[in-house]
């Protein structure tokens, strides 16, 4: 379970995230909402080693992770991907998921075998197919599509066996119909692997439809949280995000 | 110069590339033993001063342009500063064979040594900067070595280099003053270095300096030590100039202050542009290139800074890419259109 308390991040005095308590429970799916600059991608740069915390904790099953530097928080199990996909233009598919595997299995400094090492390759063939990259291993990560950019970046914090991963807006950038490619494949990922996952995403229409339980973040402050009706219902948060839109069309 | 780019701008032409795992140590080893034997051959055939000296001359420019293309084309850290390495290994090496009279492989493991010690403290300043920044602090770092050596006159011999010649004494029955016996050590160190830097080139490592150059912020979301990683090619390059240096030393039997020069730096850098980045044959071609250059316009004309630089410029802002690098897209196009099936059955 990931359980962050009293967290707190400022930028020259303006409060990016400030006393945010949340629970995120092992295995369970989580869409986190709020309007922009509410500190959704602060939040998870906290949790995920980019940025240092002014106070709090972040506890991943009862350790501690603030305060570790990046590798050991990784190594603890925490993955993510990012609203930019963040991948390596040289390499192709396959090099950039078997560098991962390497890096993961601690080969990264490793001057005396050749790459890849045999032991890196047992992975990437099932973390390609559930990613649906297995056709596209050979080519260059410069040459992807945007949504196989971002499929080949959650691959890549896949292979990290992460305990709790974190992705950053999965579906930016894309049209409709990919959208939604994208969520399913986010959903039977979170069903297989069971990992605690927690997205975010600013199609209501997703959140509402696949996550099982919401926070909503404003102005740095987690204003609500709950299953889709109690979020949809939420004075507070039709107010300050939904707008009477997405009430009226609940009832 | 900024940031290598060309790998981002091959990669639009080419959409795929053939699977990886096939540059085998073997098939290195095979290469790099015939190069050696057809080199040797080629002097026993063709016994002409010139060119046994001009091969030598080469061997220590190549050796030294691929460490550094190791940092540039690999790692993404342009280096300024290469030279002071180079310079440091040909006065670390015949320092010690004039004062301690050690045997010649002795004195190379200590250079070594040194050179990577040198190579620890500097780098662990330098790579704390990226991008141009660190450029311009491993430019630092060089002449502060250059000035160390014209200062240090008791020890260095000054801007006079280092006086007196070098002892080449013989070892396993390898006599280094004389030419013949120079040339095969030359050519030998030479392909052992071009084969240990090719196995680190495209070792774990290896790809993990590719990952930091394309992108060092994703690399280090993957756990990777960035830092630790940045230090060890910076000194594994380092030693590999520091050899470069001791075969030049060897050849001119001494050491001038022009080795730990920012112009030693910059023909490095030369060399890597003319042969190409993004093969690791490139700074070799780049090295023959230059002293090929060097030693034709020097004999016709005074003018042969003018000469070069246009030769340079028509590289840097015309082609954009090194002899190499074309040949590498004319190889991998041609086998796109011919092989390409073939290939893609190939594949495990």
């Amino acid at each position: 379970m990931l359980q962050v308390n009293g967290l707190s991040k400022s930028f020259g005095g303006v409060a990016a995230i400030s006393d945010v308590t949340l629970a995120f429970p092992t295995g369970s799916l989580t869409a986190i909402i709020g309007p922009n600059g509410a500190g959704k991608s602060t939040f998870f740069n906290l949790i995920s080693g980019g940025l240092i915390p002014d106070t709090g904790e972040v506890l991943l099953d009862g350790k501690n992770l603030v305060g570790r530097n990046r590798a050991e928080i990784i190594a603890a199990g925490v993955g993510r991907a990012f609203q930019i996909a963040k991948i390596f233009p040289s390499l192709t598919v396959e090099e950039t998921l078997l560098g991962a595997i390497g890096a993961h299995q601690g080969h990264s400094a490793n001057l005396w075998h050749r790459f890849p090492l045999p032991q890196t390759r047992d992975n990437v063939g099932r973390v390609a197919d559930m990613l649906g990259l297995t056709d596209k291993m050979q080519v260059l990560s410069a040459n992807l599509s945007h949504g196989d950019h971002k499929l080949l970046d959650i691959a890549l914090a896949l292979v990290l066996e992460p305990r709790v991963l974190l992705l950053d807006e999965p579906t930016a950038g894309m049209g409709p119909d990919e959208r939604w490619r994208m969520i399913d494949r986010v959903y039977q990922l979170w069903e297989t692997e069971k990992t605690t996952l927690v997205f975010i995403e600013h199609d209501m229409d997703i959140v509402f439809k696949i996550a099982p339980s919401i926070r909503v973040l404003c102005y740095g402050r987690v204003l609500a949280e709950g299953t889709p009706d109690e979020i949809r219902n939420s004075p507070q948060v039709i107010d300050a995000y939904l707008g009477t839109d997405h009430g009226a069309h609940a009832t | 110069m900024s940031k290598p780019t060309a790998h981002t701008n091959r990669a639009a032409d080419t959409p795929s590339r053939p699977p990886i795992g096939r540059a085998s140590l073997q098939r290195d080893i095979i290469i790099a033993g015939v190069a050696v034997a057809a080199l040797i051959l080629l002097r026993v055939i063709w016994p002409s001063p010139a060119i046994t000296d001009f091969t030598i001359r080469v061997a220590a420019y190549a050796i030294f342009a691929t460490s550094l293309n190791l940092l540039v084309g690999y790692a993404g850290m342009v280096s300024f500063g290469h030279g002071m390495f180079f310079g440091f290994g040909a006065y670390c090496f015949g320092l010690v064979m004039q004062r301690l009279a050690l045997p010649i492989p002795i004195a190379i493991l200590i250079t070594i040594t040194a050179t990577a010690a040198l190579a620890l403290v500097v780098g662990a300043i330098c790579i704390r900067l990226k991008d141009i920044y660190f450029s311009f602090i491993t430019l630092a770092f060089q002449m502060l070595i250059y000035s160390l050596i014209v200062a240090w006159v008791p020890l260095t011999g000054g801007d006079q280099g280092l006086q007196g010649g070098i002892p080449r004494p013989s070892f396993l029955g390898i006599n280094l003053a004389t030419p013949l016996h120079l040339y095969i050590f030359a050519i030998v160190m030479l392909a052992l270095s071009l084969l240990v830097m090719r196995h680190i080139a495209e070792s774990s490592f290896g790809y993990t300096l590719r990952m930091i150059r394309d992108n060092m912020e994703r690399a280090s979301f993957l756990g990777i030590n960035v830092y630790l990683v940045r230090l060890i090619a910076f000194m594994v390059a380092g030693v590999f100039a520091s050899l470069g240096g001791v075969v030049m030393a060897l050849f001119v039997s001494g050491a001038y202050p022009e080795f730990s020069n920012w112009t030693m730096s910059g023909e490095g850098i030369f060399m890597i542009m003319m042969g190409g980045i993004s093969t690791f044959i490139g700074p070799t071609a780049g090295a023959i290139i230059l002293s090929l250059l060097n030693d034709v316009v020097t004999r016709r004309t005074e003018h042969h800074g003018l000469a070069l630089g246009i030769v340079i410029l028509v590289f840097a802002l015309g082609l954009k890419k090194g002899v190499t690098d074309f040949a590498a897209d004319w190889w991998r196009a041609s086998g796109d259109s011919k092989g390409g099936k073939q290939a893609a059955e190939a594949r495990p």
